[in-house]
């Protein structure tokens, strides 16, 4: 029981993010091979679809599919981008792949530039990290100078160039539109689909987003195999995949291990529960997944297919862990907050719905919830669910509709009884959100 | 009037686009012009959206919809707290509060002497390193206990 590391191998040294020491571990190999061999962006998009590569940042799409969306006969600019605006809660491993492996990501896009025949590509990161996007344009200045960026790319006819933007802290920029907006220099409300990006993206052109991690895993199919990277995983589930662990665990943080791993696995690489308590519930993909009570959990490995089943969704791979002093009530009272933050206003039913659960959820955990309040918070959440532009309304609802499915006594307990059903000194002793009602 | 240091570090992000596309440079210009002036005032709104040839509105629409730019002054040290649920989990929210008995102000309130203004922030995409703070903005302080409070206060205080 331990991981498997692809993206995150060979980190333990110095200054792994510079591009000497990435060459070192066979950086750059794979973009030199598809050069030198002339490989035809068919074949490369063919390796994607064999080695069943889903998207990594949030709603598994078959990479090789999206690629193979773009238009070839297009005349004009087609550009990729990439997705580091890394803001569900929950969620920080591609912080740690900028950090570390930042030429991974940098040889991912280049090679996606090459196999869609782009000529250019951005990577939008997260506002919150200024650092990571300093050390991201260091590590393009590197490539540059090598050679690897620019006109005719070691050579060959082949001309891509790439750039890192920085976002300034808005949630809704990593649904793929908004972030498009932003890219654009607009504020980032999300465009109504169709047009996909595909054909109407970046400033109007053929355009492919993709998040960090799946960039960053690209350069290692094609050195291994697209069977190979499969065979790491799981059929139509393949490879590796990093789930970033918080919460109520010994050991905080990013776990590269393959998709499948059950559940229980990956809770004791993380440490196991933080002062030996016992598991209460998890949150399998990012804050937006339905929540998931132990019992069931405990029974599921960590794939698309496998959480789906259980009721939930992968998502980003953000396992968010809470303990037995944890009262559902105050932790759904928070999530609800966010959304009601960064809903961008756009469409109705997010704009309002979002207010309107988030001031529920604060009466319900200030002891001044009514009767009928569960009710109208399964509507409210019933009437946003696909009724919005982008999935943020729907990345406020599921969680609200998550926690009522699996823990109503608790939220019936605390409208009736005006306290929680956890015990408030096994609350104080263990959870960290404890705030005194009395 | 922003500093020419400034507008040099704006010229790099507009070169980033197409040259039809100035525009896309005014998330990376208006927080250099932020850097700079400490704050978003609307004549440096208005300088940054002259300087790129767009309406002063469009880069209005920009300063006010990301929460990272500030449209009102802010105090000399800008601390911002996360308190997102994965935090909470791990003391995000027991970190703020000692902040806030610490400096004497509460959420979106800044020190009698201007030296510290505290926010509430949302996820920085750090929850396994909780509790997390940012300082103006570009810092991230990364497992903040209640010692390395005190010591990051401390040092800001000097």
């Amino acid at each position: 029981m331990s991981e498997t590391k692809v993206i995150l191998a060979d980190l333990d040294g110095e200054r792994t993010w510079r591009m000497a020491d990435y060459v070192k571990r066979g950086g750059y190999e794979a973009l030199k091979k598809i050069i030198a061999d002339k490989t035809t962006p068919d074949e490369i998009i063919g390796l994607l679809k064999t080695s069943n590569l889903r998207g990594r940042g949030g709603a598994g799409f078959p990479t090789g599919l999206k690629w193979s969306f773009m238009p070839k006969a297009y005349v004009g600019p087609k550009y990729v981008v990439c997705n580091s605006d890394e803001g569900e809660p929950g969620t920080f491993k591609d912080r740690d792949i900028l950090r570390y492996n930042p030429h991974a990501v940098i040889e991912g896009m280049i090679i996606a530039g090459y196999a869609m025949g782009c000529v250019a590509g951005y990577n939008y990161i997260h506002g919150e990290i200024f650092a990571e996007y300093q050390r991201f344009e260091e590590a393009l200045e590197e490539a540059r100078a090598a050679g690897l960026l620019g006109q005719r790319i070691l050579g060959s006819e082949f001309s891509f160039d790439l750039f890192a933007h920085h976002g300034y802290g808005a949630y809704v920029c990593g649904e793929e539109t908004g972030l498009l907006e932003s890219l654009e220099g607009k504020k980032g409300q999300p465009r109504f689909k169709p047009p996909f990006p595909a054909s109407f993206g970046l400033y109007g052109k053929p355009t492919t987003i993709n998040n960090t991690e799946t960039f960053a895993v690209v350069p290692f199919i094609l050195r291994m195999g697209g069977e190979a990277f499969l065979a790491l995983g799981k059929p139509n589930n393949g490879g590796t995949k990093i789930f970033s662990v918080s919460g109520h665990v010994n050991r905080p943080g990013n776990y590269e291990v393959r998709l499948g791993t059950p559940f229980a696995e990956l809770l004791e690489m993380a440490g196991g529960m933080r002062g030996g308590r016992k598991l209460k519930a998890v949150i399998p993909g990012g804050s937006s997944a339905p929540v998931l009570p132990a019992s069931i959990i405990m029974d599921t490995t960590m794939d698309y297919d496998a959480i789906a089943k259980a009721g939930s969704m992968l998502g980003s791979g953000a396992v968010i862990v809470m303990d037995e002093s944890t009262c559902m009530v105050k932790a759904l009272e928070r999530l609800s907050y966010f959304y009601f933050e960064e809903s961008c206003g756009q469409c109705t039913p997010c704009r309002e719905g979002t207010g309107w659960m988030y001031r529920m959820m604060h009466r319900i955990e200030n002891g001044q919830g009514r009767a009928d309040d569960l009710a109208l918070l399964d509507n409210v959440a019933e009437n946003i669910m696909g009724r919005t532009i982008c999935a943020l309304g729907d990345a406020a609802a599921m969680p609200v509709r998550g926690f009522l499915k699996h823990y109503r006594d608790e939220f019936a307990y605390h409208i009736e009884h005006k306290r929680c059903l956890v015990p408030v000194e096994l609350q104080r002793e263990g959870s960290r959100i404890y705030v005194a009602q009395d | 009037m922003l500093s020419i240091e400034s507008l040099r570090l704006i010229d790099r992000e507009i070169a980033k686009y197409p040259t039809d596309q100035k525009q896309s440079a005014v998330m990376g210009a208006l927080r250099i012009a932020q850097q700079e002036m400490h704050w978003l005032s609307s004549e440096t709104i208005e300088e940054v959206a002259s300087y790129l040839g767009m309406p002063v509105m469009a880069a209005y629409e920009v300063a006010s919809f990301y929460n990272m730019y500030d449209l009102k002054p802010v105090g000399q040290h800008k601390i911002t707290v996360c308190t997102n649920l994965p935090c909470a989990l791990s003391g995000g929210v027991e970190a703020a509060e000692y902040v806030k008995q610490k400096l004497g102000i509460g959420f979106n309130e800044t020190t009698a002497d201007g030296k510290f203004t505290l926010k509430e922030g949302e996820c920085m995409g750090a929850c396994g390193d909780a509790p997390v703070m940012l300082h103006n903005n570009h810092k991230m302080c990364a497992r903040m206990t209640c010692a390395q409070i005190d010591s990051l206060i401390e040092d800001l205080s000097k």
